[in-house]
């Protein structure tokens, strides 16, 4: 039971915790540019104020519109709620395997898309047009990165990949570089961070997720930004909790949890530190670059899926 | 007991599907009968082949007869056993759907000058075809029942003969599925030399070599890939598929692709029997080869019908990566394995079936209301007929392989087998399986852009032209159809344990094991190989998806600022929005175009400047043709003028060759 408890109050962290993943990001970017920025909690503001906005809905739009952003937040919920954050054997793992947790995120990223296409304007078009361009190459980089993790450790669960790789001790594995490498493209391309995407921009031109929620507001518009910080959330913690996972919780006691969340947070801070400086000293590419940066993770982590099978396996 | 059973209920849908074929040919002259009498048989003819397929899934052994018709030395053997059973089933469940939807679609073509006596006949020929292809025990009533499907499927194919484009489309079916019979024909020849007997039980005790089981595998696999649609022999199938009427595209696509697929597996596993992991190799080439360029060009097609056509050469493609990995670690001995991507691909074939039924119909929807086939001039049609446009949604979701529904299940499920390629020996396997399912997961990726394509163009945003502005909501008829594969599609993904011991009979008769831990777990949980290895729950993933939804929207109405209020959508102050500056679906496949541009022949001519009326024209065309049809075209046309010089018109001269060729089949055969 309080194995389900913990599950429970993990899931609920990722919400929690998702904005001010964001909101430090902003600030360090904000020190990197020599300016101050906003607080670090802006995010909860932000969402708390469209959260009690009125909604508007375009008359073009049909009852899909209205529905996306649920099925969109709460598909990239369940997705994080599989991730482990600050225990490992939780029973949530037997749900759902990496499999369907890119399963679900692409759910999301379908309704997202159809969305943007749904008020019928021509920027909904474009972002979800570029979406599926950006997705069609990430997705297969993403799923051939974690079949690296999955066959190392035989098994498609993220719990069994980390408690693994946390039996493994130091071992230093070619094919955990690769992979590393191709999960940190894929990361920046499907959060939509600089230099795929701008995340702060709203130039026709250039924007991909921000075009396919133009026509957002009020709660909607709440529900889709705070999936959009699940979702960086979720990519941060695999990449820390998957690659470095010493630190997370071995048992369900108070202190293990406190210590596990403690570390998991630190890791965090730092990784969005880096992410923070990548996209200060980074320029967006174009869009037709992105399917060379995409390309280079994909062939990483194929690299790395082949570097396992022909060096690794028996080793 | 029960295995009889279902052979009689099978005898009983062929019986029900030619009443409904002889009853069609009095629609000449009272159109109705087509409506109240052709397709009810239908229906229920396809009711009573689901039954045969479950009663014989669910029975044990299997139970053949024969019956006195065919030649005098060699009367029709039948036989039902659980990889008939479940092929019966594929079949059942998409005929019941048409049947359902059939009546109201068929009324709009009682006022038209095409002969409704050929639609309804040809239809219950074909299903009677189908159903003696999946019983059929020798290889000549294969044969026959092989020929009447193509044969029957052809006229379907050609029932709109006024236009030249179907008729050559029909033609170049005829062709290719003529091909491809000979190869199965001479696949057929292989084994009975060797078993002495054309009956498939003789088949079974013969003993090749591995050359010529090799050999006869080759022929099968050229013959039923054929008809299955596999790159490169697929260009019949865009032609064709698209050209018949919806309720046909989606029998023709949702099972006659499978009756292929159910050929090769009887003719490899049953027949042939003893497996070399170098056919697994070829299968995964090919198959990836297939799922990869027919996602692509489906992503090309403005033609709503052509590119669900173009997403059938993909999906048969991703069953036969499918059974291509089964093969492979059956040839390698992992027999676990093989049954775990075995049932992969049976999981796909049926799912192929549901949702693909389900699009097509969707499509035929479409073009009953709407009267249109091309993507680009339509538009917002979810709030013209929203039944419709919610049904198609399910069936989008599906074939884009999106949890909970059952696309995913078997895309997990090949997956899963593709991450056991560690156990296997060789180097070479090992990597050539994780590319292979790099392949697969960029097919996934696509076929979802495809469908966001399709529904986001199709179904929302607004019309693009009047008369699908003025579409109307079809039917309860055709609804029912379509909401009963879309039921089943969610059905099928949110139980996949019992699904999968429904399917575990076929690999245990054809791969000699099964899938036992996929269910031991529980129903709730699905562990293909064992719990720590994999699994996922799709009823408890369903399950906590519609609770946080459901509290979520409880949470976010119940405050002040519920009311949602209507307004003109973005128009950056400009003038506003207007149905042409919405993305096409030209456009929106524009960066991908762009992207694997090489893969494509693209003619593609922008206006100019100075042009009085600026057209862009797109012509997307397959290589396919240049690099294999038309070498091969030229080579018979060459050949045949070649052979044109023996004809001088003079018939002792043509005597003379006779004789002369009697002579020498003489000295060869002496």
């Amino acid at each position: 039971m309080s194995a389900w408890l913990v599950a429970l109050l993990q899931a609920l962290l990722y919400p929690a915790l998702a904005p001010l993943l964001v909101g430090w990001v902003r600030k360090v970017k904000a020190r990197l540019q020599n300016r101050r920025g906003a607080s670090v909690f802006q995010p909860y503001a932000d969402l708390r104020k469209l959260l009690i906005k009125e909604t508007r809905v375009a008359h073009t739009a049909s009852e899909l519109f209205r529905v996306a952003p649920y099925i969109v937040f709460v598909a990239t919920w369940l997705a994080a709620a599989t991730v482990p954050l600050v225990a490992l054997d939780l029973p949530i793992a037997a749900v759902a395997d990496i499999i369907v947790l890119v399963g679900l995120l692409a759910l999301a990223r379908f309704f997202l898309a159809l969305a943007g296409m749904d008020a019928g304007t021509a920027f909904g078009g474009m972002g979800a047009s570029r979406e599926m361009l950006v997705s069609a190459l990430a997705e297969p980089a993403m799923l051939m990165a974690v079949f690296t993790l999955a066959m190392t450790a035989h098994s498609t669960s993220l719990q069994s990949v980390m408690a693994h790789h946390l039996a493994d001790g130091f071992l230093l594995r070619p094919s955990y570089l690769f992979a590393f490498g191709a999960l940190v493209l894929v990361a920046l391309a499907e959060c939509g961070r600089i230099p795929v995407d701008n995340p702060s921009t709203h130039l026709e031109l250039t924007m991909i997720h921000e075009a396919m929620l133009l026509e957002y507001s009020g709660r909607h518009l709440a529900l889709m930004e705070w999936a959009a910080q699940i979702k960086l959330l979720l990519y941060g913690v695999l990449i820390v909790n998957v690659f470095f996972p010493w630190g997370v919780g071995a048992n369900f006691g108070v202190l293990a949890l406190g210590s596990g969340l403690a570390v998991v947070l630190l890791k965090l801070l730092v990784l969005g530190a880096l992410l923070a400086a990548g996209e200060t000293v980074l320029a967006k590419m174009r869009l037709f670059r992105v399917p060379g940066f995409l390309n280079l993770a994909l062939l990483l982590a194929l690299l790395g899926l082949l570097s396992h099978v022909i060096l690794e396996v028996g080793a | 007991m029960s295995l009889y059973f279902a052979l009689l209920l099978a005898g009983l849908a062929v019986v029900l599907a030619l009443g409904s074929a002889g009853v069609a040919l009095f629609a000449g002259r009272e159109p109705r009968i087509l409506r109240v009498a052709s397709m009810p048989l239908l229906g229920l003819a396809g009711l009573a082949t689901t039954f045969a397929g479950l009663f014989a899934l669910l029975g044990d052994g299997s139970a053949s007869t024969t019956l006195p018709l065919g030649l005098p030395w060699m009367p029709w053997h039948l036989r039902m056993d659980a990889l008939s059973g479940f092929f019966l089933l594929v079949m059942g469940l998409v005929t019941c759907a048409v049947g359902l939807y059939g009546p109201s679609y068929v009324r709009g073509f009682e006022r038209g000058r095409d002969s409704l006596a050929a639609l309804g006949g040809f239809t219950g020929l074909f299903l009677v075809g189908m159903l003696l292809v999946v019983l059929a025990d020798d290889a000549f009533l294969f044969m026959v029942a092989w020929e009447l499907m193509s044969l029957s499927s052809y006229f379907l194919v050609a029932f709109q003969h006024e236009n030249a484009a179907n008729r050559r489309a029909a033609f170049l079916y005829l062709l290719m599925a003529h091909i491809g019979g000979l190869a199965i024909l001479l696949g057929f020849g292989v084994l009975a030399a060797f078993g002495h007997g054309f009956d498939f039980d003789s088949m079974r005790a013969a003993e090749l070599s591995p050359l010529w089981a090799s050999l006869a595998f080759g022929l099968a696999f050229l013959g039923f890939g054929m008809k299955a649609g596999l790159v490169p022999l697929h260009a019949w199938l865009p032609e064709a598929h698209p050209v018949a009427p919806s309720h046909i595209s989606a029998l023709m696509s949702g099972v006659m692709l499978k009756v292929a697929v159910y050929g090769f597996i009887r003719v490899v596993y049953d027949l042939i029997g003893q497996v070399q992991w170098q056919w697994g190799v070829a299968l995964l080439v090919v198959g990836s080869v297939s799922a990869l360029m027919g996602v692509l060009f489906a992503l090309m097609q403005t033609d709503l019908k052509r590119l669900l056509a173009y997403s059938s050469v993909e999906n048969l493609g991703i069953i036969f990566i499918a059974l291509g990995l089964g093969l492979l670690f059956q040839g390698t001995d992992h027999p676990t394995l093989a049954a775990l991507a075995f049932v992969a691909a049976l999981y796909h074939v049926i799912n192929h079936a549901l949702f693909k039924g389900l699009l097509f119909l969707g499509a035929g929807a479409i073009q009953h209301s709407a009267h249109e086939r091309d993507l680009e001039q339509m538009g917002g049609l979810l709030r013209r007929m929203p039944w419709t446009g919610y049904f198609f949604l399910v069936g989008c979701v599906s074939i884009s392989a999106l949890p909970p529904f059952n696309g995913f299940v078997s895309e997990w499920l090949t997956f899963q087998a593709a991450l056991q390629a560690w156990q296997l020996e060789s180097g070479v396997l090992r990597s050539l399986i994780p590319i292979a399912s790099a392949v697969l997961a960029l097919t996934g990726a696509l076929v979802a852009a495809t469908f966001v394509k399709v529904y986001g163009v199709a179904f929302l945003g607004q019309a693009r032209s009047r008369h699908v502005r003025r579409a109307r909501p079809v039917p309860h008829g055709m609804r029912a159809g379509l909401g009963l594969l879309a039921g089943l599609c969610l059905l099928f993904g949110v139980l996949p344990t019992q699904i999968i011991a429904l399917i575990d009979p076929v690999a245990e008769l054809m791969v000699g094991s099964g899938v036992p831990q996929a269910g031991a777990q529980g129903w709730l949980w699905l562990t293909p190989i064992a719990p720590e290895t994999a699994s996922y729950s799709a009823p408890i993933s369903i399950l906590l998806l519609a609770l946080i939804a459901g509290f979520a929207i409880w949470w976010f109405r119940r405050g002040k600022v519920r009311r949602i209020r209507r307004c003109d959508p973005w128009d950056c102050g400009f003038a506003p929005p207007d149905p042409h500056m919405q993305y096409t679906a030209t456009s929106f496949a524009q960066p991908i175009r762009r992207v694997f541009a090489l893969l494509f022949e693209i003619e593609e001519s922008r206006p100019q400047p100075e042009d009085a009326a600026p057209r862009y024209r797109l012509k997307i065309g397959d290589r396919a043709w240049g690099l294999l049809y038309q070498p091969v075209a030229r080579a018979v046309e060459s050949a045949s003028r070649r052979v044109v010089k023996l004809q001088s018109g003079n018939v002792r001269v043509y005597l003379g060759w006779t004789l002369a060729t009697l002579l020498v089949l003489l000295w060869i055969i002496s």
